[in-house]
């Protein structure tokens, strides 16, 4: 009996530790959730003026034929941006992202176009190392705090690749869209060739202006579609992160939530099974002694 | 008369945003002054380049902006920088040490791109400081 005792004493000491950590880790991962939130919303002016100026420059040229946005006829080959984690402890976030790149190789697959991945974040680099596929690219170590040069950095290689002449024809971007504190979703969208109407929100003040350009569309449109995909990756990054961390705060959250109803059942237990025990010691003393009084009764 | 409302943004954040009377910024093809009711435009800026945004009654709005776009539409103009940095919050000590280091690069060798654009990223920056380059 005092066996069981003593292993429940040392269970419920281990769990109490774990409870310790993984609350310290919630308690981390909110005050992160607000900072990276923080980020997002800053990088949002810049997102919606770029946004704003490619459709101007796009409505305004009649015909655009930037090789940014033309659509190859039989695409062959395919990137796709896989934006994963750098640390685990985030429960399901990396295996749905995952899930999902998979369903997206799978659809592009069976449509004859051969998938390359390139990969951001440790978790999604080893997933891809494990199962020994080739990626074209892979970036780790900015998955909590991206920089904008992280964000340049990835674009540069996806678009070098774009450009390349036996690269990659189209470029996908799987990620984690940041709705609120509880809900993230996993979004696939194409990044290019580029979907010239991207805007969800009608022009307010009628049709866009007339615009002139400085030194001429052609060079406007060279230099504003790869800060356009580079803004988006960038976006695309700072959402993550803050998935990230919300899906972190609610995995160490359960995690937490669990470990206390562990501690709570073993204390139950275990004053359960002392109980017992201190009632066995009590019947055997009453046992003995009555069996005692018994032996001197029938001497006498 | 009317005003420009500007917006200066940066991918990382907003650098400033408010009401002004002319605008005047270096693009590849120079130097472009918009004024109030200016024809709209959309324009490549310089790498190391100094926007100045001029108020009235207020001292004048100058800031290092490196690479990136003017885009002028009914009486908005926004400068989309890759980097921008304000003049007053330019560490001039730190950018005369990094003018420093990279026109010492240069000086070594000619050819030398990184250092090239690092130079005339902190002349800008010193530039919007208020400091003669």
């Amino acid at each position: 009996m005092g066996a069981q005792l003593r292993l429940l004493r040392r269970r419920i000491k281990s769990v109490k530790s774990t409870a310790k950590i993984t609350r310290a880790q919630e308690l981390i991962a909110s005050s992160r959730i607000v900072k990276a939130q923080q980020r997002m919303q800053a990088a949002v002016p810049y997102e919606r003026e770029i946004t704003r100026a490619v459709t101007g420059v796009v409505s305004n040229t009649s015909s655009v034929d930037h090789p940014l946005t033309v659509a190859k006829e039989n695409p062959a080959r395919a990137g796709v941006l896989i934006i994963t984690s750098d640390s685990g402890f985030c429960g399901g976030f990396n295996a749905n992202l995952l899930r999902e790149a998979e369903a997206l190789r799978g659809l592009l697959e069976s449509r004859g176009i051969q998938v390359t991945p390139f990969v951001s974040g440790r978790k999604g680099v080893g997933w891809h190392a494990f199962r020994q596929r080739e990626m074209g690219g892979q970036w780790v170590g900015f998955s909590r705090k991206p920089s904008y040069n992280d964000a340049k950095e990835i674009a540069d290689t996806l678009i070098g690749s774009f450009k390349a002449e036996d690269g990659i024809d189209e470029i996908h971007i799987v990620s984690t869209e940041f709705v609120s504190m509880l809900t993230q979703n996993v979004v696939v969208n194409r990044i290019l060739p580029l979907e010239v109407v991207e805007t969800t929100e009608a022009p307010k003040d009628g049709p866009l202006p007339y615009f002139e350009f400085e030194p001429s569309a052609g060079a406007v449109l060279d230099s504003l579609l790869p800060r356009y995909v580079e803004s988006r990756i960038f976006s695309a990054l700072l959402q993550s992160a803050a998935s990230e961390e919300a899906a972190r705060r609610r995995a160490m959250k359960s995690a937490t939530d669990n470990a206390n109803e562990l501690i709570r059942v073993f204390t139950q237990k275990m004053n359960q099974v002392r109980q017992a025990e201190i009632t066995q010691e009590i019947s055997e003393i009453v046992g003995g002694a009555n069996a005692l009084a018994d032996s001197a009764a029938g001497k006498e | 008369m009317a005003k420009l409302q500007v917006g200066v943004v940066s991918p990382e954040r907003e650098i400033w945003s408010g009401e002004a009377d002319m605008v005047i910024a270096k693009t590849v093809e120079g130097e472009i002054g918009i004024m109030p009711n200016h024809a709209p435009v959309i324009g490549v800026l310089v790498e190391g380049g100094v926007l100045r945004v001029k108020r009235d009654g207020n001292a004048d709005l100058v800031a290092a902006v490196h690479g990136g776009f003017i885009s002028v539409a009914a009486n908005e103009v926004s400068v989309l920088a890759e980097a921008a940095e304000l003049g007053s919050e330019v560490d001039v000590a730190a950018a005369k040490d990094a003018l420093q280091r990279a026109q010492a690069a240069i000086e070594s060798s000619q050819d030398d791109a990184d250092a090239q654009l690092e130079a005339k990223r902190n002349a800008a920056r010193l530039r919007a400081a208020g400091e003669e380059v």
